[in-house]
């Protein structure tokens, strides 16, 4: 039953993203000012979505872990898992991001990279969570979750800074396009494609980070076993 | 202050004043990164003056790692470091030390550095130079209490040495852009670092409490 749920939900989810490519590629019309480019909004902005999503499930993961650790150890085991996954599936999210920005950029503003609030927000966040991953590849026992859910806790604390430093300092990228000024929002020929992407691509990565999940409480599952064998052997 | 503080401080204080160990290590480094960076760059006039303020905050930068590492590694030594663990006072206090000693280390790099920097970079300071005293200071204590708080988590694992600038440097990434946007701009007096300030003081509010408050959680993690 779980696993026809699972292969189900795989096949929406690809369908889905068939789907959204066919409306984001022949459906919605060329984009008035930017022309074809602008067709990479239908993959960079849903990943940037998710993306932050996900590193926001990695700090309530954290923050779980950290509250529960004492109390409900089984409960913090869960929190582990989420935190971990969330940030790991958010940096490879993270990356598509930085992939399709630079490009789009290329052709928008005529330059790669420029060190604008968001830009640079972004990076450095794919940066604190690229170092929380290899902070729980380094460290080794049972503290690592401690430590990998303070820094996290961290990382987080530093993203509000690092936007309001880089907006003080210099700024490129568009106001927002949704619920931003008057003037913004798509053109409804553009939104419905739009939508189609966001939700393919928003399944898709729920699917990841559950997969991603289960293999780490497999994994947390498998190490207690060591653990008490380990124990058992030695009476 | 209480007395776990002072006698941490003091300790530190004297290990330091007997071996001037993390003290030379860093002037040195700090003298090297500055040499490496003039012959890359050759400064001249005003590119000098742009890039001095930047040169100088990721000079103190790397040299304060390989001595924050330090600052942790020597209580591994004997089990002190278990020792203090068990002792029945707030890690706090012990964190709070740490950084004041390793924030006076930094400072008086800083302060013997200065000379030299000034003749290396032919600089004239254009803006208020007292406002310097404002912005090194505050730069410095964000690098050196997030430093000694992630050196303390670092010492928890496999390779140490290595991981402590990997964390530290993202986290401090903001702080180190606020003080070298200010340094230049009092250097080259074109603009109000105010609000610059302004940002390193709030983040350095921010992170010494959260840094005071979760200390004990990586201190004692098991």
């Amino acid at each position: 039953m779980k696993k026809l749920a699972i292969g189900l939900y795989a096949a929406i989810t690809v369908a889905l993203m068939i789907w959204g490519f066919y409306q984001a590629i022949y459906v919605a019309p060329t984009d008035a000012m930017q022309g074809e480019i602008f067709r990479i909004i239908f993959y960079h902005v849903p990943s940037a979505s998710v993306a932050f999503l996900f590193f926001a499930i990695s700090l309530l993961g954290s923050i779980g872990y950290l509250a529960y650790r004492h109390s409900h150890p089984e409960w913090a085991q869960v929190a582990d898992a989420w935190a971990l996954a969330g940030a790991e599936v958010g940096v490879v999210f993270c990356t598509v991001v930085l992939t399709t920005g630079p490009l789009w950029g290329r052709r928008a503003w005529g330059i790669w990279w420029t060190w604008d609030a968001r830009l640079t927000t972004t990076l450095v966040l794919w940066l604190i969570y690229v170092s929380y991953l290899l902070l729980r590849r380094f460290a080794a026992g049972p503290q690592v979750q401690t430590l990998a859910a303070v820094l996290g806790i961290f990382g987080a604390l530093d993203v509000p800074i690092v936007y309001m430093s880089n907006r003080w300092w210099r700024t490129q990228h568009p106001a927002p396009v949704f619920g931003g000024a008057e003037g913004s929002g798509m053109d409804k020929s553009m939104l419905g494609p739009f939508m189609w992407n966001m939700l393919a691509w928003m399944m898709w990565g729920v699917f990841i980070l559950i997969l991603r999940y289960n293999v780490e409480r497999k994994h947390q599952q498998y190490a207690t076993e060591e653990a008490e064998e380990a124990l058992a052997a030695n009476f | 202050m209480t007395s776990a503080l002072w006698t941490h401080l003091v300790k530190d204080l004297r290990i330091e004043w007997r071996s001037k160990d993390a003290i030379n290590s860093m002037l040195f480094f700090a003298l090297l990164v500055v040499v490496l960076f003039s012959i890359s760059f050759d400064p001249r006039g005003d590119f000098a003056r742009d890039i001095a303020g930047g040169v100088l905050c990721v000079a103190t930068m790397f040299a304060s790692v390989s001595a924050l590492n330090q600052a942790w590694a020597r209580e591994i030594r004997h089990q002190v470091l278990d020792a203090q663990r068990m002792a029945p006072t707030p890690g706090a206090e012990l964190f709070l030390a740490k950084v004041l000693a390793n924030f006076l280390f930094v400072t008086i790099v800083q302060i013997a550095l200065a000379p030299v920097f000034l003749v290396i970079y032919n600089l004239r300071i254009q803006g208020n130079p007292w406002q310097l005293a404002l912005v090194l200071p505050l730069g410095t204590w964000a690098l050196v209490a997030n430093g000694t708080f992630f050196a303390a988590l670092a010492i928890r694992s496999r390779n140490r040495e290595l991981l402590l600038p990997l964390i530290l440097f993202p986290i401090f990434l903001p702080a180190l852009l606020a003080m070298v946007v200010a340094t230049k701009s009092i250097l080259t007096g074109e603009s109000d670092p105010s609000l610059w300030i302004k940002l390193l003081v709030g983040y350095d509010i921010i992170f010494t409490t959260v840094s005071l408050l979760l200390f004990d959680v990586i201190f004692h993690a098991e």
